[in-house]
């Protein structure tokens, strides 16, 4: 599949309104080339994956400053699996203490950019991410 | 300005400094704020000629306040050390603001859970996964009981942060009063029920903006007869600022939010030599520390002159500008988080160095988690030894006549009002957030910021530069809200509701009659409601069926 546009949904579940993060990754993204699909606020999981369905999106974005951090990654990966969408990698950030991260990677995230993470590290690390998906794919 | 001795000194002095850049520049080619504003090599007298002191600078306490709001400043009384707090169950939060009072904290500042601040209880299928995590969980007045548990509010003053349902908080503030035998006429505090802000910045809006204004603008009414120390609101610049604006977005966006509040209670009969006693506004403290003074400083004399020429305010009170501070969250590093103590340093210097009335210092671990007790006291400890071992506080406003400081504050409140002139063109700033014009401004500034932290243009000190490699968070300690914390507010909600008797219904019903009537003010039927424990999540019910619910303008 030559130069097929990565899509990825930007999302901000639950009620938390910082979205300074997310609109700054959401236009990160949009420079390096990608199709960026962003949610605005107080998205419930189920919002958020159908969005990534319907969009026919190879990844989804939390941004979560609220501390809600495990309940979201939770929720939104067990509904991606119900509708065998579990190709669709999800990755986030926020403030999120290192101490969750690893939690967060067994549930099935695949990064988790903390503060002061560059937007080149997230846009390296999602190209590469959606390349193995898709070499997996095909 | 210029005698001859002083030209001579000038030229002297700059054709040395032109020789000697060739041999050694300067370290950028161009200096400026953080807001990009440029900053010149030096300042001196040239730089202020054309000031007319007593008009642009004048006394403290006199119009337009560019000096300060009080005449003696600091030397008669500190300013408020508030530090914002609130996490798990009312028990929990009580707990915090008894040790902060021990500690010397002299004002205490509620921080609520998100369904709080949205309006919705604990129980409610949105609230799920939230329940004490950024702040207390207050469903009904039984919660507010037992925050403000053996704190007699007679002798704290209590800043709530506080927005869409702000009048239901402050019903239930003035009920706990009630039960404590304190009238409301002797509470003093604040509520931040600045909506606007909220809309551009910070996301806790429930309403549709009318509706939204209507509650504001009855809180004034109601307050201004019942509740007369209390500070209505809290206009807010600070979280235009986390979002990524400059210090002069922040005051302008501020300010005009602002102009939107005063016309609004101005258009429903409202006295603004009246109500305009109680505005207070609230601003952060960034680390550009010269950039920050000026910015106060130049946001008292805009207010100042917009409420005496824009609304033919004539009491001193009305036209001053009171404001809290909280340093700038979003200059909080996870890496090396040590280092952030030192940021707050800077801001609180900056904070009070510019004249604020009140202020809240960030803990160090604030980019990782809520902030650890004991990390809450270094914090307070901060604002103690700038204020009892600095000594900048032994004189008033003691940056005046710097010429940097009152070259930046006359810019400051220039770009300012050139921004505010804007908004006035788009219909004001309702019809201005409509546009997303606010918004799309401050995230311009957000990712020119962030792309000039990954350039190296700015540097963060152990973030893209000096950085270490060790587990910065290792062996700190991080204050944890777990789930449970959810389950247990649930059944205390339970419970409530089983106990609580019938009147809330008709209670609720007047609430719903009020909403449809504009000419009704909403506040003593809302108080009515909450002493008979009407649920926060029951009250916010109605007034969404009633008034609807407002739709983000997503701006990107």
């Amino acid at each position: 599949m030559p130069d097929k546009k990565i899509r990825i949904v930007v999302a901000k579940p639950g009620l938390d309104g910082h979205d300074r993060g997310a609109k700054v990754i959401a236009r990160a993204l949009r420079d390096a080339g990608m199709e960026v699909i962003y949610t605005g606020l107080r998205q419930t999981p189920e919002q958020i994956v159908t969005t990534a369905i319907q969009e026919d999106a190879d990844g989804i974005g939390i941004s979560i400053l609220s501390g809600a951090h495990e309940f979201y990654f939770r929720r939104i990966i067990e509904l991606l699996k119900e509708k065998n969408a579990s190709d669709v990698i999800v990755f986030g950030g926020g403030v999120i203490p290192e101490q969750d991260v690893p939690a967060l990677l067994k549930m099935g995230a695949g990064a988790i950019f903390g503060p002061g993470t560059s937007t080149v590290t997230a846009v390296d690390w999602i190209k590469k991410a959606v390349s193995e998906k898709d070499a997996v794919k095909a | 300005m210029s005698d001859e001795k002083f030209k001579e000194a000038k030229a002297r002095y700059e054709s040395a400094v032109n020789k000697g850049l060739e041999k050694r520049p300067e370290r950028c080619k161009t200096f400026s704020t953080g807001g990009g504003i440029p900053i010149e090599r030096l300042y001196d007298p040239d730089s202020a000629a054309h000031r007319d002191y007593t008009e642009s600078v004048g006394f403290p306490g006199y119009y337009p306040f560019t000096r300060g709001v009080q005449s003696t400043m600091y030397r008669g009384r500190f300013w408020t050390m508030r530090q914002y707090a609130g996490f798990s169950t009312a028990e929990d939060t009580n707990a915090r603001y008894r040790y902060l009072l021990e500690q010397g904290t002299t004002g205490l500042s509620v921080a609520f859970d998100l369904p709080t601040q949205i309006g919705y209880d604990t129980d409610h299928p949105m609230a799920a996964g939230e329940c004490g995590k950024v702040g207390v969980a207050i469903d009904s007045l039984a919660d507010m009981e037992i925050l403000f548990d053996k704190i007699a509010l007679d002798k704290v003053t209590t800043s709530m942060t506080i927005n869409a349902p702000a009048a239901i908080l402050l019903a239930m503030y003035i009920a706990v009063g009630e039960k404590q035998g304190i009238p409301a006429e002797k509470l003093g505090g604040t509520i931040q029920n600045d909506i606007l802000k909220e809309y551009i910045a910070r996301g806790t809006y429930i309403f549709p903006p009318a509706p939204s204004l209507r509650l504001i603008t009855d809180i004034f009414d109601f307050c201004g007869k019942n509740v007369p120390e209390w500070n209505t609101i809290s206009i807010s610049g600070y979280h235009i600022r986390e979002a990524g604006s400059t210090a002069v977005q922040e005051v302008a966006f501020t300010l005009a939010d602002g102009i939107a509040y005063v016309q609004a209670a101005k258009d429903k009969g409202l006295d603004p030599n009246k109500f305009g006693r109680r505005l207070s506004f609230f601003f952060n403290a960034h680390n550009g520390v010269l950039e920050e003074v000026a910015k106060y400083r130049a946001a008292r004399r805009l207010w100042a002159h917009i409420m005496k020429d824009r609304f033919g305010v004539t009491d001193p009170t009305a036209q001053m500008l009171r404001f809290h501070t909280q340093t700038a969250g979003c200059t909080l590093t996870a890496q090396q988080p040590e280092n952030n103590v030192i940021r707050v340093t800077l801001q609180t210097l900056a904070a009070v160095l510019g004249g604020t009335q009140s202020l809240h210092t960030n803990s160090k671990d604030e980019a990782l988690a809520l902030p650890s007790e004991k990390s809450v006291e270094v914090a307070l400890r901060t604002q103690q030894i700038v204020a009892y071992e600095s000594g900048v506080t032994n004189t008033v406003d003691p940056l005046a006549g710097s010429y940097v400081v009152e070259a930046l504050t006359d810019q400051i409140e220039a770009g300012a009002a050139e921004y505010i002139k804007k908004i006035d063109e788009l219909g004001g700033m309702l019809a201005a957030i409509e546009k997303g014009y606010p918004q799309k401004n401050i995230q311009d500034a957000a990712y020119d910021y962030q792309k000039s932290i990954e350039s190296g243009d700015i540097v963060v000190v152990g973030v893209n530069k000096f950085q270490t490699n060790e587990d910065d968070a290792a062996g700190m300690k991080l204050l944890r809200v777990d789930s449970s914390v959810g389950d247990r507010q649930i059944a205390k909600l339970k419970k409530l509701r089983e106990t609580r008797g019938d009147a809330w219904k008709s209670r609720l019903d007047d609430v719903r009659k009020a909403a449809r009537d504009e000419h009704t003010n909403l506040v003593p039927v809302i108080l009515d409601a909450v002493r008979v424990y009407a649920t926060e999540g029951e009250i916010c019910g109605v007034l969404r069926e009633e008034f609807g619910e407002y739709k983000e303008n997503i701006v990107l």
